[in-house]
């Protein structure tokens, strides 16, 4: 493996595009869990890929569009469909979860619309679905280092005012907490890590990254600072593993990267039983 | 009272949300120093009158002062505290520490992309010892009983040293025995510690010998004065204020819900 990876370096892209997701959809997914959004995630990389499918329609057409990578249109359809989720709540007050699944159909709708005009269902879509461990090329490693840059950046600034809101969202905006802005820069921050992730873990699974290992680690863990930081250690564990078992049996990576956290999950539910039970 | 030294002064408001008001005409004042019991029923427009001092909603007549500023010219609420009637509805699951929770009453007193430093630290424990809670610094929040989590939440609204705490029915699925101890905390807190208290309830009967003031609202104020005056106001007219039979004074908790 170690050879593999000094050798190859479509290897080398995958394992540094994994760590740096190891650590940033889990962070998100901290939040995420604990205000009960958990399958925003899903709703949005679902658009995401409609993006991706438009960014192929548009290269079929022009040769400007092939030179763009796909994972900017998607990153553009997600960010969109943040808002347009933001603003669904709104309109349905009373029944806030039905934002979820009108986004997620309409984007998988719409990826599919787009792909059938692409011609675009062959191994590319394929990849973009469950992953892929050999389809990271250097710009995509560029755009996963630059988001988690600014990920890592952003929710350090603004830790106590997004976990203030996390916790209790009326005090906090009493207390002088912007909420509408900060709603508005995590969301954002959530689509592109999203779109940025999904070449990795595929779109069908990359809610996944962000919410097994943080059930896990909501199990064990004191404190919020504590929750965060198993999870990643989760995250990373599940990544890692994953990518070397995709590489090793030939798997798109979606599957083992999944797989893992959710065995993850099952040993830590498994020994926080064992230890009540002792107890 | 003069109006010098009242922290929170509300002057003629009246307020509608659609067809008929919900508050007429109250006029009503915070002297530095007191501990003012708000009571009225349900509906009686207790939360809209805290959500209005909080400028969460501005009354159509009437104007709100707060530390002697207009309420469009006051920025600087942590001198404020408050602890909300949903304080402790929050998910108990939350994988927060005791510790956490208080830090957050530090939120705007620290500003934007600012961190805690050892005194904030400091400022954290020394709140948790004030409410008697830390010993359960790393406990998570959800361990807690529903007394202690409403100390932590005290704490968190002490946190940044404000010099008024409003209460808005703090101790609404908190046991009998906690909520005598928790009365005698606020007492404690009056007295010993100088801050000034408001707590609004429905639950006239367990506040009256800790207050020093007393304001009775429902819909307009029916009363408003020292708590000494208040024993006065007799029973046959709160009767009529509450719609029913009402024992004033009593600290017999069957007879706490109204």
């Amino acid at each position: 493996m170690i050879q593999a990876l000094w050798k190859f370096e479509f290897l080398q892209n995958a394992f540094m595009a994994g760590i740096l997701i190891g650590v940033i959809a889990p962070l998100l997914g901290v939040f995420i869990v604990v205000r009960r959004q958990a399958l925003i995630a899903d709703a949005l990389s679902h658009i995401t890929l409609a993006g991706i499918a438009a960014s192929l329609l548009l290269g079929k057409y022009s040769t400007f569009w092939q030179g763009v990578n796909p994972v900017y249109m998607g990153m553009g359809f997600s960010a969109a469909g943040s808002l347009f989720i933001e603003q669904l709540r709104k309109v349905y007050k009373h029944f806030e979860e039905l934002a979820i699944p009108i986004t997620l159909s309409g984007g998988i709708g719409l990826g599919v619309v787009f792909l059938s005009l692409a011609d675009g269902f062959n191994s590319d879509l394929f990849n973009y679905l469950f992953g892929s461990v050999i389809a990271i090329s250097r710009s995509d490693l560029m755009a996963v280092a630059i988001i988690s840059v600014i990920v890592v950046i952003v929710v350090t600034l603004l830790y106590k005012e997004l976990f203030f809101l996390s916790f209790d969202e009326e005090q906090a905006i009493v207390s002088g907490v912007r909420a509408k802005w900060i709603h508005f820069i995590f969301i954002l921050l959530v689509a592109f890590v999203i779109a940025v992730s999904m070449q990795i873990v595929g779109v069908l699974l990359v809610s996944a990254l962000m919410t097994l290992p943080v059930a896990a680690s909501i199990r064990i863990a004191r404190g919020f600072k504590q929750t965060i930081a198993y999870s990643i250690i989760f995250g990373e564990m599940a990544v890692l593993g994953g990518l070397v078992l995709a590489y090793y049996l030939d798997i798109a990576p979606g599957g083992t990267i999944v797989l893992l956290s959710a065995f993850i999950l099952l040993f830590v539910l498994l020994v926080k039983r064992i230890k009540q039970w002792k107890s | 009272m003069s109006t010098s030294n009242n922290l929170i002064d509300l002057k003629d408001i009246s307020f509608h949300y659609g067809d008929g008001n919900v508050l007429e005409d109250i006029t009503f004042s915070i002297p530095q120093g007191a501990f003012v019991g708000l009571v009225g029923p349900n509906g009686s427009g207790k939360s809209t009158l805290i959500k209005i001092i909080f400028g969460l909603l501005k009354a159509q007549k009437g104007s709100v002062h707060i530390f002697g500023k207009k309420m469009s010219k006051f920025h600087d609420w942590s001198k404020i505290g408050y602890v909300s009637q949903k304080a402790n509805s929050f998910n108990s699951g939350f994988p927060a520490s005791v510790f956490e929770v208080v830090s957050m009453g530090l939120t705007s007193k620290l500003g934007l992309f600012k961190f805690m430093k050892t005194n904030d630290r400091k400022a954290v424990m020394d709140a948790l010892q004030l409410v008697g809670m830390s010993d359960f610094a790393s406990s998570n929040i959800g361990e807690l009983s529903g007394g202690q989590q409403q100390r932590v939440f005290i704490a968190r609204a002490l946190v940044s040293q404000p010099e008024i705490l409003i209460l808005d029915e703090p101790t609404v699925g908190v046991d009998a025995n906690s909520t005598s101890d928790f009365y005698e905390l606020l007492g404690k807190l009056n007295k010993d510690n100088g801050i000034t208290l408001l707590l609004v309830t429905h639950d006239i009967g367990t506040i009256t010998d800790k207050v020093t003031h007393v304001a009775c609202l429902n819909k307009t104020l029916h009363f408003h004065g020292e708590t000494n005056e208040f024993e006065q106001f007799n029973e046959r007219e709160l009767s009529g204020f509450y719609g029913h039979h009402v024992h004033v004074l009593s600290h017999d908790h069957d007879h706490g819900g109204f």
